[in-house]
């Protein structure tokens, strides 16, 4: 290194010369030793990152994005107080629940228009319509939590009653019957009540505690009407 | 979070000066305050700062907080979102006390004033509507599930559109009757010197309110023994109509008797004729002995279709 020719990182003290006249002519001396490396991991991490998700297979793009829903149904199983759902959340999970039920729901095209079940649209529209209220609901009540967080667990969270219509679908292959009835009855309301455990485990903590039953009512009401929905269904 | 902090404590002190008395401020003790009263959410620990405190600062020194929170004069703007925030400001205790308020109404107590006390909320309404609709079709449904397992003849259908025309009949009475009653009152206030009218949230809070009863009733008209679906009517039906009478008594008593009577009876008819709607539309009393489909009045707009096939996996064995 070159040796100071001034005072060391003082240039302007001389005083007959301008100001900063010899700033380029400053270098380092030797008694404060100034070195290391500077890397910037994130550089080449980028540049990885970029390439990696360009360049993969289409099959890994897909599995990573269903390994993030499957994960997801695993918490809403086994519902723990846990952070998953609401930090990283999407909405595919609750799209493709929420198709698989308005398909599985839907009356035939031949029934008559004013009786039977819901059409494919109307399902839809109370999931999303219903989720999309009790989020207001619950934001308007002052919760804090975010919007899209919301609507991903409540999605989630029909997951139990998307089994239960598997179920009730299977069991009225077997005929009717009362014991036929009793036995979808007792699988909706164990469903039921999952999901209310399930969505109240992710949701009730975002609310303040002296408005948390406010929020969570709503959640029952949609709930139940999905539920009734399931079990009311009868195929023609 | 320095700035955080410092935001919220500059937002605390903000309130508090503008929850300052002001001397046209309403306090509990005049109950006739003629211009349009909302409040305001001191949310402090809410965390959505969305700009809303914008008001004028009060210039008023007496700066003494009363028990409850005074109504300020001016809000946030309507395209905020905290001015709907301030229609959902309440508790679960104070939803279920102005619950509480609408099932037992006395004379003396106006449901406004006593209750709701000026913060009129919109949760109520909202919800105790979207529980009746749903109430009403999910019990219309089983009434027909009821009546199918003493008569196999009668097809059984899910029938969804019910849940439509519930929801769209319940919002629109909770909604539109409180409307054309408060312009009506607000068209009469020239009339009336002392007591000015309710403003719009409240009369819709009070309907919301006196919708309650209804689900109870409903849930007890599965029962199918025709005269005590009658009578669970009456009682729902007086209990209701009473608390609105008894809500809008002090703001008619002043006006003309003919406008007054005229007024109330009007408004109890209103709801007869909700409550007498929802019984013939969807709990068609189908008596066990009838194989024909059943004749009612002439107001129904889905007739059970008569098919000799026995229905499928609700019936019975």
């Amino acid at each position: 290194m070159a040796e100071a020719e001034e005072s060391p990182g003082d240039p302007g003290t001389a005083s007959p010369r301008p100001l900063f006249a010899g700033l380029s002519d400053i270098s380092i001396s030797q008694d404060i030793p100034v070195e290391g490396e500077i890397t910037i991991p994130i550089r080449s991490r980028i540049r990885e990152f970029d390439s990696s998700t360009l360049n993969e297979s289409v099959h890994s793009t897909i599995m990573r994005d269903l390994k993030a829903v499957g994960k997801k149904f695993m918490h809403v199983l086994y519902p723990r107080k846990s952070n998953t759902l609401l930090r990283d959340w999407d909405l595919w999970g609750p799209l493709i629940l929420c198709v698989t039920l308005a398909l599985m729901l839907q009356r035939d095209s031949a029934d008559s228009e004013k009786d039977g079940g819901p059409q494919f649209a109307e399902v839809f529209v109370i999931v999303w319509f219903g989720a999309v209220t009790i989020t207001l609901n619950s934001k308007l009540l002052g919760g804090n939590i975010s919007f899209f967080q919301s609507l991903c667990v409540l999605g989630y969270c029909i997951l139990p009653l998307t089994v239960a219509m598997l179920i009730c679908r299977l069991v009225l292959l077997a005929g009717p019957g009362p014991i036929n009835f009793m036995v979808r009855l007792f699988v909706v309301i164990v469903m039921f009540a999952w999901s209310i455990v399930a969505s109240t485990a992710f949701l009730a903590d975002s609310q303040p505690p002296n408005r948390r039953a406010l929020a969570v009512y709503p959640v029952f009401l949609f709930y139940f009407v999905i539920s009734w929905m399931i079990l009311t269904f009868t195929p023609q | 979070m320095a700035a955080a902090d410092e935001l919220t404590f500059h937002e605390f002190e903000e309130a508090t000066n503008l929850l300052a008395e002001t001397p046209d401020a309403a306090t509990t003790s005049r109950s006739d305050q003629p211009t349009s009263q909302g409040h305001v959410a001191v949310a402090v620990g809410s965390g959505d700062s969305y700009g809303a405190e914008d008001e004028v600062e009060e210039e008023s020194d007496k700066a003494a907080l009363l028990q409850e929170k005074q109504h300020q004069q001016q809000q946030p703007g309507f395209w905020t979102f905290s001015y709907y925030q301030s229609f959902f400001d309440v508790d679960t205790s104070q939803v279920l006390d102005r619950i509480k308020g609408s099932l037992l109404p006395r004379p003396g107590h106006n449901f406004v004033r006593h209750y709701l006390r000026n913060r009129p909320d919109l949760y109520g309404p909202f919800w105790i509507c979207a529980t009746l609709a749903f109430v009403l079709a999910v019990t219309g449904n089983l009434t027909l599930v009821l009546a199918q397992r003493r008569d196999p003849s009668i097809h059984y259908s899910p029938q969804f559109h019910k849940v439509t025309v519930a929801g769209i009949s319940i919002y629109c009475y909770a909604w539109l009757v409180p409307l054309a009653l408060w312009g009506f009152l607000r068209w009469r206030k020239g009339v009336r010197e002392r007591v000015g009218p309710y403003t719009f949230l409240e009369t819709v809070c009070v309907y919301g309110y006196s919708l309650f009863v209804f689900i109870p009733m409903v849930v007890l008209w599965l029962i199918p023994v025709p005269w005590l679906q009658w009578l669970f009517g009456a009682l729902a039906l007086g209990l209701s109509a009473a608390g609105l009478v008894f809500t809008l008594w002090p703001v008619v008593r002043e006006d003309t008797r003919l406008v007054a009577a005229a007024l109330l009876s009007t408004v109890v008819l209103l709801h007869a004729l909700l409550a007498m709607g929802c019984k013939l539309y969807f709990f068609q009393s189908l008596p066990p002995e009838h194989v024909a489909p059943p004749h009612q009045a002439a107001s129904l707009p889905t007739n059970i279709p008569l098919s000799p096939t026995l229905p499928r996996s609700m019936a019975p064995s």
